[in-house]
């Protein structure tokens, strides 16, 4: 029984193993493909602040929702590829209030983001608004896509 | 629980329960903390992205209705490089004790945070009655 597989060995059958992995990788390849991209995330970090990055030709914008944070409360530092955020958000207790419900978390935060290129430290911009932090960061030349024409 | 602690990261909650939504997009729970006072219940809602223009509250038979779109805050020429949470509406209904002055509540909105201050009826407000002896 053990034997079957191999029956016909040598005579083809490692080729038809091959030719099955191979086949069974491309079906793989192609049930991945139908997965759809936007709308499709993994919190891979798991790490507070949930954060979007998108890039631009010239920038790479990343964001957090920070609802409750003063924007002086965040510290963003950038070393080298290594976006830092830190901080702490503050609930105050209400004196003299009985509490229905209480569902909003306080308590200190820090994530680093390792960025995909360099960037040009002289022009980062951060932006808070409705609780939401943008961080502009653009791409040093080095980083940016450049077209190249052919000459003949 | 400590102010020291640290933040865990923690995806929106979906709305299960609801009516589907004739636009498209996620609607999301917003986390709340309500506490009640001598003259007024407070809410407060977490609801980042969300502008005064795109906040409703709406108060009918002692059903509170908040909603809220959150600002789409990416430009159109942006692809995703990390996706870690998605922006939509947030949308959450509260029922309330009959008590609530619909004339005198107020909102406000600071970094994200709604404030929602419903101030309670004269006549529910607690009243000390003496009582005297014969």
């Amino acid at each position: 029984m053990f034997a079957k597989p191999f029956a016909n060995w040598p005579w083809g059958g490692w080729r038809v193993t091959f030719e099955e992995a191979d086949r069974l990788r491309r079906q793989m390849d192609q049930v991945m493909r139908g997965v759809p991209r936007e709308g499709f995330f993994t919190p891979a970090a798991g790490v507070f602040p949930l954060s979007n990055m998108t890039e631009d030709k010239d920038h790479y914008y990343v964001r957090a929702e920070l609802p409750g944070i003063e924007p002086s409360a965040v510290e963003i530092s950038v070393t080298g590829k290594t976006l830092s955020l830190s901080g702490e958000r503050k609930i105050p207790t209400e004196e003299g209030g009985s509490y229905h419900r209480r569902e909003r978390r306080a308590g200190t935060f820090s994530r680093t983001i390792t960025l995909p290129t360099e960037i040009d430290f002289q022009k980062i911009l951060a932006k808070a608004k409705n609780g939401v932090l943008t961080i502009t960061l653009p791409k040093s030349e080095a980083a940016k896509p450049r077209q190249i024409s052919i000459t003949e | 629980m400590s102010a020291k602690d640290s933040l865990v990261a923690k995806e929106k909650q979906e709305v299960s329960a609801q009516a589907e939504q004739t636009k498209p997009g996620r609607v999301f729970t917003p986390e709340v903390d309500i506490y009640e006072k001598e003259h007024e219940i407070v809410l407060l809602a977490d609801m980042p992205g969300v502008s005064a223009e795109g906040l409703s509250i709406h108060l009918e038979d002692s059903v509170l209705t908040i909603t809220g779109d959150a600002e789409h805050p990416e430009n159109p020429g942006e692809t995703a490089v990390l996706r870690e949470y998605d922006t939509g509406r947030f949308y959450r209904q509260f029922t309330l004790a009959d008590t609530i002055d619909q004339a005198r509540i107020q909102a406000r909105l600071k970094n994200g945070v709604m404030i929602l201050t419903l101030p309670k009826m004269e006549k529910a407000q607690p009243r000390k009655i003496a009582v005297t002896a014969e």
